[in-house]
């Protein structure tokens, strides 16, 4: 007896259901096996086409979702924007039609306009999975940071998480706070108040422009990334102003409970918003989180495209 | 299983019960000793569900006849299905566990159902990523007939011919409550 995911695509959590998330996270159990094995391969997206189209560089997500496919024996194509026809100005409309035009049975986009992904899902029959959209969603990311807490922790709910960083740039944090509070988790934010989005306690979160009354009795803590090529500059004075007062190292960590785990989603800035101590310490999940990475993508991938179960 | 869902079907006949399960059991332990000339280098793998707790069973009657523990593993063959989007729903994905290395080993296979044979060849290929097996056999509660491949099992629970519109049902007391095995068949409204 199965379910499936009934949609067509994944564009963001915030309008997944518990049950939905809760299937993704069980059948990626299922997928990580599969990543122990010598031969490193099952057949079950066969003959499925598989289009990265990146219009922003990435290391993990893309590998992560080619090697995803792969291993699930898709035909992946990679496009990266840099080096196609999106240099001679085609439009995100003409560049979807003409992949339309080839067939493909998933289309995963990352995109610096939020709601990009949304369009070419209405335009295309494929599958479409939101690798990140500007400041908006990023699904997957959030996904494999619950599978990751829940394969430690062994539960979700009740569990109490600090995300701090540049909160108002982030679309880690949001897709995380719409998935984590619909798992029960209970999630503050905390950063400088010219990266605190306004209305941020509407969703439901707590907001701290301090960071030691933030991170104290939280069972995690998931740090961002100071995004440089976001901003050209006025939301800090400088890095190491950043990193003295919303740096996490050992120092800070004293403030926290005893085992709490460390998330970040990469790329990590070695001293900024993370100390090397920490990031390599034992709390850290952050190669963890890596390494779910493909096994949530495979889940996904098979949710959506291992079988015709929202496409007709 | 392919067929329709269970609300619209209805119980025909009763074709094993907990005794005769436990017979079958027992009679496919010991040929599966005679065949093997002891239980050197076997392993058993159940196809999940039902087939891993029979897999469960069949090593404990093994441990009983030949004082030795049997190897046993779970393979989850949903990855290597055929008919993946012609279902309506998608059927959900188990782990696989399979915690010993399986080349060189007699692979014992243990299914509860035998019908078109497909499973059995999903989990043939699913064996050969895992390894090389010296050579796999195949051990099934019930045999229902309608083979769709050239695939037979080597030891057999119960032979029962039945036609497409029926369904047989295995239920095992580890997963159901129950040791019985049923034919079920369309509901005439």
């Amino acid at each position: 007896m199965g379910t499936g995911l009934k949609r067509k695509d994944l564009l963001g959590t915030r309008d997944l259901s518990p049950e939905e998330i809760g299937l993704i996270l069980d059948t990626a159990i299922s997928m990580k096996e599969i990543a122990s094995r010598d031969i490193k391969k099952v057949p079950t997206l066969r003959g499925k086409t598989i289009i990265n189209l990146f219009y922003e560089p990435s290391t993990r997500t893309r590998t992560s979702f080619e090697i995803a496919g792969k291993w699930m024996s898709a035909d992946v194509i990679n496009i990266s924007t840099s080096s196609s026809s999106v240099v001679k100005g085609e439009t995100l409309k003409d560049t979807g039609l003409t992949l339309q035009a080839m067939h493909p049975d998933v289309v995963v986009i990352r995109h610096s306009a939020a709601g990009a992904p949304q369009i070419l899902a209405g335009l295309l029959k494929a599958s479409v999975i939101n690798a990140g959209d500007g400041a908006h969603e990023h699904p997957t990311q959030a996904l494999l940071d619950l599978f990751t807490i829940r394969e430690k922790r062994g539960t979700l709910a009740g569990l109490k998480v600090a995300i701090v960083g540049d909160i108002l740039h982030s679309r880690v944090a949001r897709s995380n706070i719409f998935a984590m509070q619909k798992m029960g988790m209970q999630v503050r934010v905390c950063g400088p108040p010219t990266m605190l989005p306004r209305y941020m306690d509407r969703l439901g979160v707590e907001v701290f422009s301090r960071i030691e009354p933030a991170i104290a009795d939280v069972d995690i803590i998931m740090m961002l990334r100071i995004q440089l090529e976001r901003q050209g500059g006025g939301l800090f004075p400088t890095l190491r102003e950043y990193s003295k007062l919303f740096g996490l190292n050992l120092d800070r960590l004293k403030a926290a409970k005893q085992d709490v785990l460390i998330m970040h989603p990469g790329p990590i800035n070695r001293g900024v918003e993370i100390s090397p101590e920490v990031a390599d310490g034992p709390y850290s999940l952050i190669l963890n989180q890596v390494e779910n990475g493909v096994a949530i993508r495979m889940a996904v991938l098979y949710l959506l495209a291992g079988g015709q179960a929202a496409a007709n | 299983m392919p067929g329709g869902p269970m609300s619209q079907r209805r119980e025909k006949a009763q074709i094993l019960d907990a005794a005769g399960i436990t017979r079958a059991i027992t009679r496919i332990a010991h040929e599966i000793v005679e065949r093997n000339n002891g239980v050197q280098d076997v392993v058993l793998v159940g196809l999940r569900s039902r087939g891993v707790d029979l897999a469960h069973r069949i090593a404990v009657k093994l441990e009983e006849i030949e004082g030795t523990k049997v190897p046993v593993g779970a393979l989850d063959i949903t990855l290597y299905r055929d008919d993946l989007g012609k279902a309506e729903t998608q059927p959900v994905v188990r782990r696989t566990e399979i915690p010993f290395a399986i080349n060189d080993k007699k692979v014992v296979l243990v299914d509860d159902v035998l019908y078109t044979g497909r499973s059995c060849r999903a989990a043939m290929d699913a064996l050969m990523d895992l390894g090389r097996p010296r050579l796999i056999q195949l051990a099934v509660l019930v045999d229902r007939g309608h083979r769709e491949l050239p695939i037979r099992a080597d030891y057999v629970g119960k032979n029962m011919p039945t036609s497409h519109q029926e369904q047989v049902q295995v239920l095992l007391t580890e997963e159901d409550g129950v040791d019985r095995v049923v034919i079920l068949e369309e509901k005439a409204d």
